[in-house]
């Protein structure tokens, strides 16, 4: 799926996660916490990446791997970024900064989160959730 | 987000619905507790019973409001937090920030202490 750089387009994405979510029979609780981890890494893309150029596009890779895994892939064109130098939120004298937490929400709610330079000198950051189904419990 | 002002006494109360998220809600937000303060309204409560997502952007407000209401000499309180709100609140650690409440009596009250 490939995006305009508009905040808009993030609702879109996440309800076409949620539809392939419950094809697979991922559980609500599931499903809204890997759409929350999607917003944040869409966020990022198009206002950090993109800087909100219309001009700009992020693609958007959702996949269900048989072996219980969902990987979710954002590439925003931007000039990339070095995710080693972000601070910790929680820390004492970031606790009331009003930004910085995006990065965060993501490693909380899903199991891996990687960062990669995109092919077209962007930013390439890869979610991964193991997943249990419904009929699973 | 749609929200509907109240003013019980000297407290505003701001009932939340929808999401807190960014390029929408967020702005919202701001707005609204600009708009308080600027009425001279600085004892400010969030009823967030009706908010079903807040993004990083919603949550950076949040702080941004609550700091800037503080520096005003007001009070801004959390109420009637979902469960997913409250996860969140958890996880950033924010819980330990903000006065949260489950009782609107006892959240108007705590601002005459």
């Amino acid at each position: 799926m490939q995006l305009l750089s508009a905040y808009e387009n993030i609702e879109l994405a996440e309800r076409m996660l949620a539809e392939l979510c419950g094809s697979a029979s991922i559980d609500e609780e599931t499903t809204y916490w890997v759409g929350m981890a999607l917003r944040e890494a869409l966020s990022n893309a198009i206002k950090h990446g993109n800087k909100l150029n219309p001009e700009k596009r992020v693609q958007v890779h959702m996949k269900l791997h048989p072996e219980g895994e969902l990987k979710i892939a954002v590439e925003d064109e931007g000039d990339g970024f070095d995710p080693t130098r972000l601070g910790d939120p929680t820390s004492p004298d970031n606790l009331l900064r009003s930004n910085g937490r995006g990065i965060f929400y993501m490693r909380q709610f899903m199991d891996g989160v990687s960062f990669f330079a995109g092919e077209r000198g962007g930013t390439r950051v890869e979610l991964v959730k193991r997943l249990r189904t419904r009929r699973e419990g | 987000m749609k929200s509907k002002v109240r003013d019980v006494g000297d407290v505003r109360v701001l009932d939340l619905e929808g999401k807190i998220t960014i390029g929408a809600g967020d702005i919202e937000l701001r707005q609204n507790i600009e708009d308080s303060v600027a009425a001279g309204r600085k004892n400010i409560l969030l009823n967030l019973k009706g908010v079903s997502h807040i993004d990083s952007s919603g949550i950076g407000e949040m702080v941004g409001c609550f700091t800037t209401v503080a520096r005003k000499g007001g009070r801004m309180k959390l109420l009637n937090l979902t469960q997913k709100i409250n996860d969140i609140l958890q996880v950033t650690q924010l819980i330990t920030v903000f006065d949260v409440y489950d009782n609107e009596a006892e959240a108007l009250s705590s601002f005459k202490s």
